[in-house]
């Protein structure tokens, strides 16, 4: 990255080079908890914390961080805050806590803020830093609503908890979409997502890495 | 990076640095937020007390309406009497499984819930009068499908007659074995009766699939055969003999449960555990 400017920096990650959609990194925890909107809403928020604060803060060291234990410095400091947001919800949020249950903890492992913190942070300043840390968030946040919404909406028949479509075991007329409460169903949809994005920026389409032969006729097998 | 970072010493001073602060951030937070903490996890333990016992309204002060109107015993579910061993407020069920002292091993063929050790004493909640409550709330925990399921089952003050069902923590699939919160499938609880006309102490209480016909049936979760199966299991077990048996039998022979004074045998110990 050539030139770094804060809104840039900032709004960068959202469509252009968005950590799911073009990095493909944090799918597990994007898979796991986007059944409903509010707690995908927690989750990002969590993430945009501990992405900003772990930047910020390897960015202040990043001078003093001897290369040879580079990585275990940048997981400890990731872990504490990963900790801390953990302890938080569980006083403050503590239903939202229940729900997202161990996918908090398993922020520590989601590769966006390990990826951030070692390609950005550690070779650029604390305030880029930071609000890179924070753009990342949001990218993900972003893609995090984008599937929570399809899912709640159509596997549950709410938004944000408020009814939009009456399910039938509720005495409306709704069949919710069993396989949207499923993690597997968000595969479909980030899926679809990356489909979109990349058709408004062909830009991000990547080069065929090979290119397949045609089908190998079966007299040219034997 | 300055090559002078890789020195042995510099590694070590910056990697004892680190943990130091690290560890005072993360410890300060555990230590500051704990008793918030606590407070949350009482607090949604009693809201799910007063909902599975229908007492409970939204906005409303838990607390108060807890203290007010219920009262925790520890019972000892072998003789089906209460016990004043144990403090109710400090007692953990939990805890007294694991211990050898107030918990034992169940065979293979006993442990349908899937429970592989259980407690001898359990808390029981009641609701109103003490003698003769309106209402028993008895915690129940079993295997689920994914994993362990529990929650608290609201019974008449006649010990047969079930007022509703709830679980507060449970890893079911969302959308189908989650639904034994659906307050819907919950409803169809209420009114069921737990043990036959005959006074036989094995419960009839069941979930089946097709439509419930009887007193003794409620309708299984459409498409969560094992997480229905689960809760099946795990009422047999928590109403049978093995478990709160005994104490309801008190209250459907009209004969509530005595407050043992045993003194033969001291947990003072084992409390403190």
């Amino acid at each position: 990255m050539a030139d770094v400017n804060a809104k840039g920096v900032l709004t960068a990650p959202i469509f252009k080079n968005n950590p799911i959609a073009l990095q493909i990194l944090g799918i597990c925890s994007a898979l796991a908890v986007t059944t409903s909107m509010s707690v995908s809403l927690v989750m990002a928020l969590a993430v945009i914390f501990v992405t900003a604060f772990s930047n910020l803060f390897v960015s202040l060291i990043r001078n003093h961080i001897p290369s040879s234990i580079r990585i275990i410095v940048q997981m400890t400091i990731i872990a504490s805050l990963v900790i801390v947001v953990d302890q938080i919800l569980k006083a403050y949020a503590y239903e939202m806590s229940k729900q997202l249950s161990v996918f908090v903890g398993l922020i520590i492992t989601n590769c966006i803020v390990m990826g951030r913190a070692e390609g950005f942070a550690m070779s650029n300043t604390p305030g880029m830093s930071f609000l890179d840390g924070i753009g990342n968030g949001l990218g993900y946040g972003f893609v995090l609503m984008v599937v929570g919404f399809f899912r709640e909406l159509l596997g549950s028949g709410s938004v944000f908890g408020f009814t939009v479509l009456p399910t039938v075991q509720d005495g409306g007329w709704y069949v919710g979409n069993g396989l949207l409460l499923l993690p597997p169903s968000a595969f479909f949809i980030i899926g679809l997502l990356i489909w979109v994005l990349r058709s408004l920026n062909p830009e991000q389409v990547e080069e065929n890495e090979f290119k397949m032969k045609e089908n190998t006729q079966p007299k040219e097998a034997v | 990076m300055a090559q002078g970072n890789n020195s042995i010493k510099k590694v070590l001073i910056v990697a004892f640095s680190l943990c130091i602060v690290c560890s005072v951030i993360v410890s300060t937070a555990a230590v500051a937020l704990r008793p918030m903490q606590q407070l949350n996890q009482e607090l949604d333990r009693k809201t799910n007390i007063l909902n599975v016992a229908k007492l409970y309204e939204p906005g409303m002060d838990v607390e108060e309406t807890f203290n007010e109107k219920i009262t925790a015993r520890v019972v000892d579910m072998e003789s089906g009497d209460y016990t004043d061993q144990f403090d109710p407020d400090t007692f953990n069920s939990f805890e007294a499984a694991r211990d050898p002292a107030t918990g034992r091993t169940l065979s293979g063929d006993k442990d349908i819930a899937g429970l592989s050790r259980v407690e001898n004493y359990s808390t029981v909640y009641l609701i109103g009068n003490e003698n003769d409550p309106d209402q028993i709330v008895l915690p129940i925990r079993g295997q689920g499908l994914w994993g362990l399921m529990r929650g608290f089952l609201a019974v008449e003050g006649d010990g047969n007659t079930i007022v509703s069902i709830t679980y507060y923590e449970h890893s079911e699939t969302p959308g189908l074995g989650a639904e034994v919160n659906n307050p819907r499938w919950q409803s169809q609880w209420e009114g069921k009766k737990i043990y036959d006309e005959e006074g036989n102490l094995s419960p009839e209480i069941h979930l089946t699939k097709g439509g419930a016909s009887s007193k003794y049936e409620v309708d299984a979760l459409s498409g969560a055969t094992l997480t229905s199966n689960g809760v099946t299991n795990m009422l047999q077990f928590w109403l049978s003999e093995e478990a709160f048996g005994p104490y309801l039998a008190k209250f459907r022979s009209g004969t509530s449960p005595e407050d043992a004074n045993d003194t033969d045998t001291n947990f003072a110990d084992v409390e403190g555990a």
